[in-house]
């Protein structure tokens, strides 16, 4: 049983993490209805600067604010640049331009900074941690924790605020709210900035996990089922869904795998992403739409 | 300030090589209810669609408040003081009534984003002015029990009354009104007409809107611009008009 509840709670702590990249997704999703594919390579991008600034002995609160002010003139670069020329045009149009900005983002970082495997060590100690019968490593909750309290103040901060309103009165009808003076560009640059600093710290706690190499722009790939289950447009969705999916990774990994001959956590959360998609297309906390015929 | 506050000269507008608008002039006195007429199609909803900045005219210019321009962005005509509803209310459906209209208050927002962020003295300030302008709004249109109800789920009158609160909520200088009583019966069009009137006289606003019922419209208007295939077609007082052959033969239909 202990077992159990440990693997339980090691994948809900894993979860956490797959919920903090999921947001970077939401966030840009809810204000322009794009998905932006580029959110993997600006996490990439964020651990990348961060890690070769502590290369070269910054500390680590001005080498985190440098990365983020330049996270933050990327989301301005990004507004001013790209969606701004494109605004009123279809998601698809918007999708492949954020496609398009990935390979850009990428490759400009990994040719300022090189492509080979940088250790990102931020001070906390991987030990495990006794909580009552089961045992949990001590970096994943300390990492669980500052995803979560960062969660949490983004969605009070969109839920509560004059931004939140105006931010989903851009996503509903961007001419409307043009017409009524809210200001796109301000919005779009403080939701892309907003982005940034989510992947940034996402990126500082994948790549102390995994190193800071080219493969964190796969995590993306881990949201995408977050995204599914949760719904595109909901934070507390993007939550819940990255707690379903680190818990079911975790499980299906220890009881499902000798069954199967192993790796079952690189396929599972897709095969219950599907799952979902038949039962809720639009996640468990996604606007469902309807529309008079 | 000068008597006019809106004046077009000279507006033309098509649509791969379909005239909306053609040659069109006229100008607007402040403080007034100009209505737009004409059939469907005549090129009504094109020209609030020049003035608020959706279309861009192909020639002629635009003088809004003494400041002539060729194009003006549907933002910055926000801005300026140029408010609009819609013909099919664009309302944000999945928000609340009073965050519709507090959405409408954006463009008076002075604080920065991180005294936003924060909560700093000045941005509780603005947000508990913002709050007390948007429920004097609601007030005003009789429209405070809905406050916390989610747009999209009311009905459709109440809709266009929500879209106009908005609208007023930015403070507008002037009003362009889309079919404000389109799907209406006869006493909630009384009641939007005289919301319409009430407004203009608390706010001093002028305003301008295409509206179909001609006894509406004769009843509401100081000033009547009819248009036919987006030429004009007459201009002047509501008693005018009506009894203009050139009027009558192209929209009022003629006596039989």
């Amino acid at each position: 049983m202990s077992f159990f509840l440990e693997t339980l709670a090691g994948g809900l702590l894993a979860g956490v993490m797959y919920a903090l990249v999921a947001i970077g997704f939401v966030l840009i999703y809810k204000a322009s209805g794009v998905f932006n594919y580029a959110q993997g390579a600006m996490v990439l991008c964020a651990a990348l600067t961060f890690v070769t600034l502590t290369e070269r002995d910054l500390p680590f609160w001005l080498a985190g604010l440098v990365t983020l002010a330049i996270m933050v003139t990327l989301a301005v670069a990004v507004e001013r640049v790209l969606l701004r020329p494109l605004v009123n045009r279809s998601q698809m149009t918007l999708f492949m331009a954020t496609l398009g900005l990935s390979y850009v983002i990428e490759g400009i970082a990994q040719l300022l900074m090189g492509a080979s495997v940088h250790e990102l060590d931020l001070g906390i100690p991987d030990l495990p941690v006794a909580l009552g019968p089961i045992q949990l490593s001590r970096f994943d909750l300390v990492a669980a924790a500052s995803a979560g309290a960062l969660v949490i103040a983004l969605s009070l901060f969109f839920e509560r605020t004059r931004i939140g309103v105006a931010l989903r009165a851009v996503a509903d009808d961007p001419q409307a709210a043009l017409s009524i003076g809210i200001r796109l560009p301000v919005l779009w640059a403080t939701v892309w900035a907003v982005a940034g600093f989510v992947a940034l710290v996402a990126g500082l706690l994948w790549g102390a996990r995994q190193g800071v190499q080219f493969s964190l722009t796969f995590v993306v790939l881990k949201a995408l089922p977050v995204l599914i289950i949760g719904g595109f447009t909901s934070i507390a969705g993007a939550i819940v869904g990255g707690l379903i999916v680190g818990a079911a990774d975790a499980l299906a990994e220890i009881y499902l795998g000798p069954l199967l001959g192993g790796s079952v956590s690189t396929w599972f959360a897709y095969l219950l992403a599907v799952a979902f998609l038949l039962v809720r297309p639009a996640g468990l906390f996604g606007e469902r739409a309807i529309e008079r015929v | 300030m000068s008597d006019t506050i809106l004046e077009l000269a000279d507006v033309s507008l098509a649509f791969k090589g379909i005239t909306a608008i053609d040659g069109l002039s006229f100008a607007v006195r402040r403080g007034e209810i100009c209505a737009l007429i004409g059939p469907n199609g005549a090129g009504k909803s094109s020209l609030l669609n020049i003035l608020n900045g959706v279309y861009r005219a192909d020639s002629g210019s635009v003088t809004f408040e003494g400041e002539r321009f060729g194009r003006i962005r549907p933002g910055s005509a926000a801005r300026r003081g140029i408010g609009r509803t819609f013909q099919h209310a664009a309302l944000f459906g999945p928000l609340s009534v009073i965050d519709n209209v507090l959405a409408g208050l954006a463009r008076h927002s002075r604080t920065t984003l991180v005294e936003h962020a924060f909560g700093l003295p000045r941005d509780a300030a603005e947000t508990r002015r913002f709050l007390q302008a948007a429920e004097e709004i609601l007030a005003f249109l009789d429209l405070a029990s809905y406050r916390d109800r989610i747009v999209s789920t009311l009905p459709y009158g109440i809709q266009k009354r929500v879209d106009l609160a908005r609208a007023l909520a930015a403070r507008p200088k002037l009003l362009l009104l889309d079919e404000p009583m389109a799907g209406m019966n006869g006493e909630e069009k009384r009641a939007m007409g005289s919301f319409i009137e009430a407004a203009r006289d608390t706010f001093g606003l002028t305003v301008v809107l295409i509206e179909h019922d001609i006894g509406v419209v004769m009843s509401l208007s100081d000033h009547v611009v009819v248009l036919d295939y987006g030429r004009k077609v007459g201009d002047g007082p509501p008693e005018a008009v009506r009894n203009d052959p050139v009027v009558i033969a192209a929209y009022l239909g003629k006596p039989h």
